[in-house]
């Protein structure tokens, strides 16, 4: 990628933001509800920009660390997926648990950071 | 849905409208006499898979019926022509019609369903139902004042209508699908593999379930399908219509009580177990009072965590409708996101 300024993640939170702030007050309706959609879809990026490649160095060692094996990320999620499936890592279950549940909050931290803050 | 005002104005004129004021004068003229006439037609969903319009019938009296209809899609091209879409998953809509009926006689909460549409040249298939005042969108239900009195008892009314749902003899029953807890299971890991990507986590929650399935309970019977926060209408006094009945099957009765526990339908109010307004024991009380058998809080339980395994798969099958073209949606594409919420309750819920 170049080193230009704006950076991918200054150019989407720009876009989004122009999107927030600006063209926002001019809809009502499902367009409204749909602009919320496109601007949540953009903040899942940035903060994937900002954060992801950590968090998929992090997983990827856990996943050897369970599995014995290295691949990209897509290639151990797949191998982890039939391991579990077969049973064969039913030995090592808790393991298998804090790995997933690790992951899912870091995944939640992406796809929508305040879901995990409770209403009333 | 019932509570978008139905106003008096000249309503939508768009091509479909127009054609489709043309089929429910027809009607009804042949039901309510020749002086009715319809006004204030307007669709309210855009929904791809159902269509929903809201419309009066004015009588030859000037006596006003506020109505909805749901039909199957019908996409109205440039010129001029009719395509009708793929109706997608869940029964056809004169079935769903007849089960809303059936639902009335059996003292569940459900709008008055008044005639039908019959497929023709003009429309697809649909079916009507009075437009009853009240709130469906759930967080409006969780959040406004209005409805903090009907919040109190809406967990026992739900657990009661669930009840007298499952409780509709068989015999009376239209054809349905049937689907106990290993063939849904089945459906959703069939789901899954479609989209041909890894996702631990679910497979972890699929395990989790296969090796407790004797607590997913026996018995078959009307299920719902939909029974959550979202599909009820509810006005200041409680719950006033249990809807969208498209989902509806023979199914394990348990399968009702867990969804409507599912978070997604707590819309962040996560303390409230059912819907984010009441307490299990609230529900199963309701359930009892209105003739269900006693349920026990484990297998409520275990049809949580198979519901939330199930929106998951929704999601992941909707993101996969817009990722391989076949139905392209800024929606689908975001929801697909959502499987992150799924995955994350899921592995809190199981050990």
């Amino acid at each position: 990628m170049p080193i230009d300024r704006p950076t991918p993640g200054e150019l989407i939170a720009a876009v989004r933001e122009y999107l927030q702030q600006d063209l926002a007050a001019d809809l009502e309706g499902q367009p409204a509800f749909l602009l919320r959609v496109a601007t949540n879809g953009l903040a899942i990026v940035e903060r994937t920009l900002s954060e992801g490649d950590a968090m998929d160095r992090a997983e990827a060692e856990r996943i050897r660390a369970l599995l014995g094996h290295d691949g990209d990320l897509v290639e151990l999620n797949r191998r982890l997926s039939r391991e579990i499936r077969s049973g064969g890592l039913d030995d090592r279950r808790s393991e298998v648990l804090e790995h997933l549940r690790q992951t899912a909050a870091d995944k939640l931290r992406l796809a929508n950071p305040r879901y995990r803050i409770p209403r009333d | 849905m019932p509570t978008e005002p139905g106003g008096t104005g000249p309503g939508d004129a768009s091509p479909a409208a127009d054609l489709l004021r043309e089929v429910l004068g027809e009607r009804a003229r042949a039901i309510y006499g020749s002086g009715a006439r319809i006004e204030a037609l307007r669709r309210l969903s855009a929904g791809a898979s159902r269509e929903t319009w809201s419309f009066d019938v004015i009588c030859g009296d000037e006596t006003r019926l506020p109505l909805i209809l749901k039909r199957d899609p019908l996409l109205h091209r440039g010129d001029g022509s009719l395509i009708r879409e793929e109706a997608g998953l869940g029964v056809d809509r004169e079935t769903e019609g007849r089960l809303i009926e059936l639902a009335a006689t059996a003292q569940v909460p459900v709008p008055v369903v008044p005639f039908y549409l019959d497929e023709s040249a003009d429309t697809t298939a649909g079916f009507v139902t009075e437009r009853l005042e009240g709130e469906t969108l759930g967080r409006r239900i969780l959040r406004e004042d209005a409805y903090a009195d009907a919040r109190g008892g809406l967990a026992f009314e739900c657990g009661r209508a669930a009840a007298r749902i499952h409780g509709i003899a068989a015999a009376d029953l239209p054809d349905l699908e049937v689907a106990d807890a290993r063939r849904e299971l089945d459906n959703d890991y069939d789901a899954m593999s479609q989209a041909d990507h890894p996702y631990p986590g679910f497979e972890y929650a699929f395990r989790w379930l296969e090796e407790r399935l004797e607590l997913a309970g026996e018995g078959l019977g009307l299920v719902h399908g939909d029974f959550r926060n979202g599909n009820l209408l509810v006005d200041r006094d409680g719950l006033r219509g249990v809807l969208d009945w498209e989902l509806a099957h023979i199914g394990n009765p348990a399968s009702d009580l867990g969804w409507i526990c599912v978070r997604a339908w707590r819309y962040g109010h996560i303390k409230k177990p059912v819907g984010g307004f009441g307490e299990i024991d609230e529900l199963l009380a309701g359930y009892e009072a209105g003739g269900g058998t006693r349920i026990d809080r484990e297998r409520i339980r275990y049809w949580e965590v198979f519901g939330t395994l199930h929106w998951g798969i929704i999601c992941i099958t909707m993101a996969f409708k817009h990722i391989d073209g076949s139905q392209p949606s800024l929606e689908k594409a975001v929801i697909g996101r959502r499987t992150a919420e799924t995955e994350f309750d899921l592995l809190e819920l199981i050990d």
